[in-house]
């Protein structure tokens, strides 16, 4: 029978079928942070449960990390103590653990593929709804929550009902400035927050087989925000030269085994999917949202859209301060943050420098760009990009999820605007009444020298 | 907290507004507890729209309206998208509700309601319409919520829809079970498996 790949690996994972009930569906990799952790790692202890396979399993702090003076203790105390309790809790249970400032230490989705720990064919869950960016690597990823979390602790396998599967085909060439960020943004603006909920997604045609790893990876990660359970991208030569010699990647003859394992991993061609999409990377131009959900974007040259009459559409236009009709283009903005687990990576930060070289960040502008993890802040440094930046007047943080939800002191000021690379803009995602436009790096790092929303196409 | 849940009959609170992210239902700064204190996230519920900036009471929003109150919230489509953090499922049980009644749930906060034995029932967007047409009619309308028979009956009206639940998590939610202890119980089965798959 033809397969999907999601059928693939999924039912290469099944335990049993519960009757009338959820998939046990085994879990190879299980990642922790430190806030959605500590209730479950209770629970184990009041059930006096030990970790079933704790190699399985690997910890790191992020959220709640300081994006400076990460050799210092946390200031904020609850932090701190969240912070504490993760280390404390992978100690007492035997797990792996990269803590603030180990060199391994990062945004957990731009750890696990970077360090060669997110690998093709793996099912991977964590507390964080954007575990969905490990799909990238042609793994079975998702978020899920604590007591699910506990769960894998206690059993490595996890209670799931089956998704339907969809594939989006995104064939053609992007435009110039056109990101794999604005894919997303374009899809969800089509499709609505809630338009893959209940469904895994393969994205497939030829605009998102010329994606880099990277890309990719932005791509999957903003699955979660169509309501798709997870997003993934059959592995290829692409997939493969990215993880080659990575840290945590299979070497010398476990390699080559892997590699023709891997190498089955695609949908079979009649395979056939429960919903088919297909967009054409031309009509696709740099996005930016208006509203406060993700799903409330538009081309950076269109006006936002008329009322649909709801009273959500209303209310969220009213806390942006927009109006229906009205063009962003030169509005003033107040803030700029480059990195999250969307766009944290390296090619993010050449992106944003391609934009800002030779010119001058903008008075009326605080930008934030904290690299995903302390290896992209090596690289950054090693291709001197580091320079280009400081040159221009911006400064690089220490690695975290930072403003992206706002959970260390890089919180956004009520009413102000804040161009962003992350991937929500919620109401208060960024802090108590910030306003929130999401972007790719290139749109951010024109804004970012102008101090207003441009076409980042200007500078290219 | 496992509560065995069988038929439940109260008055609702209506919250209108479709795509109810869990950022709003419990935001980011209330997310560093390491412990599950369901009557912290409870007391946080909607915190950004129950209180003003200043700390001050929105009267405005519908938690803060003595005219509407009991264990069932009914609130627009796409409820609980966005962040997987259970702390959302873990306020609205810590308020009080049992029942969350909507059009369209986000996934993993569905199964993160079902995992703390707060029931997600789904209706169909005309039930959901007049559901709302008749709290506010008659905001001491009831509305009974009956597992055992899956369904959900809008007292106002009489008009019933049946609601759908795995016969595996209703048995549980019925009994008090959680899946942990299901898994548990079931540990040669997960070694074989590692043995088969080698």
């Amino acid at each position: 029978m033809a397969n999907t790949l999601f059928d693939k690996i999924w039912d290469a994972h099944i335990v049993q079928q519960v009757e009338d009930g959820p998939t046990q569906l085994y879990i190879d990799r299980l990642y922790c942070h430190e806030v959605t952790s500590p209730q479950a790692f209770a629970g184990m202890r009041a059930r006096g449960l030990k970790c079933f396979r704790p190699d399985h399993i690997y910890c790191m702090p992020d959220h709640n990390t300081p994006t400076h003076d990460q050799d210092k203790p946390i200031e904020d105390p609850v932090s701190k103590t969240q912070v504490d309790t993760l280390a404390k809790n992978a100690e007492e249970f035997g797990l792996n653990h990269f803590g603030m400032m180990h060199p391994k230490n990062g945004i957990i989705h731009v750890v696990g593929p970077e360090r060669g720990l997110t690998l093709p064919g793996m099912t991977i869950v964590c507390g964080d709804s954007h575990t969905s960016t490990h799909g990238a690597m042609g793994a079975v990823a998702f978020g899920i929550g604590t007591s699910e979390v506990e769960m894998v602790l206690a059993s490595q396998c996890i209670l799931q009902a089956r998704p339907k599967t969809m594939r989006i085909t995104i064939d053609g060439e992007l435009g110039k400035g056109v990101t794999a960020k604005d894919m997303a943004l374009y899809m969800m603006s089509k499709m609505t927050t809630s338009g893959a909920t209940g469904y895994f997604v393969e994205y497939a045609g030829s605009a998102v087989r010329a994606l880099t790893m990277e890309g990719r990876l932005t791509l999957c990660n903003l699955s979660i925000e169509m309501g798709a359970r997870g997003g993934m991208v059959a592995p290829d030569e692409t997939t493969f030269a990215y993880i080659k010699g990575r840290e945590y990647a299979p070497k010398g003859e476990a390699w080559e085994k892997a590699l023709a394992y891997w190498k089955t991993l695609k949908s079979d061609e009649d395979a056939v999917f429960d919903k088919e999409v297909r967009y054409d990377a031309a009509d696709i131009q740099p996005m930016i949202t208006y509203g406060t959900n993700p799903g409330m974007g538009m081309g950076i040259t269109e006006q936002i859209p008329q009322s649909d009459g709801t009273a959500s559409f209303e209310k969220s236009l009213n806390y942006m301060g927009f109006q229906a009709g009205e063009s962003l283009l030169g509005k003033k903005i107040d803030y700029v943050f480059l990195g999250a687990c969307t766009n944290g990576r390296i090619e993010d930060f050449r992106a944003f420098a391609s934009i800002v070289k030779g010119h001058k960040k903008a008075d009326n502008v605080i930008a934030w760009l904290v690299p995903g993890s302390w290896m992209v802040d090596a690289q950054i440094r090693e291709e001197g990009l580091d320079k280009v930046l400081e040159e221009a007047g911006f400064a690089i943080r220490q690695p975290g999820c930072s403003a992206c939800l706002a959970m260390n002191d890089d919180k956004i000021p009520a009413g102000k605007y804040s161009v962003s690379t992350s991937n929500r803009n919620f109401e208060g995602r960024q802090g108590p009444g910030a306003r929130t436009l999401l972007a790719s790096p290139l749109t951010a790092a024109a804004a970012a020298i102008t101090g207003v929303i441009t076409d980042p196409r200007e500078f290219m | 907290m496992k509560q065995k849940f069988n038929i439940i009959t109260s008055t609702c609170v209506p919250l209108p507004l479709e795509n109810v992210d869990t950022d709003q239902i419990i935001p980011a700064r209330f997310l560093k507890a390491t412990t599950r204190e369901e009557k912290f996230f409870g007391d946080n519920l909607f915190r950004d729209w129950r209180y003003r900036p200043d700390g001050s009471l929105n009267e405005e929003f519908v938690l803060n309206n003595p005219t509407f109150g009991g264990e069932i919230l009914v609130a627009g489509k796409n409820f609980g998208s966005g962040s997987s953090r259970e702390h959302a499922a873990w306020a609205i049980a810590g308020y009080g509700f049992r029942v969350v009644v909507s059009s369209f749930f986000a996934d993993i906060h569905k199964n993160n309601e079902l995992n703390n034995f707060v029931l997600p029932v789904v209706v169909s967007e005309a039930f959901l319409k007049e559901l709302f047409d008749s709290i506010y009619a008659n905001p001491k309308m009831q509305v009974e919520v009956n597992l055992p028979e899956q369904t959900i009956t809008n007292k106002a009206t009489g008009k019933s829809e049946r609601f759908e639940i795995n016969g595996y998590k209703k048995h549980c939610l019925m009994n008090g079970l959680d899946d942990i202890d299901f898994l548990v119980e079931n540990k040669d089965k997960i070694e074989a498996w590692e043995n088969a798959s080698r």
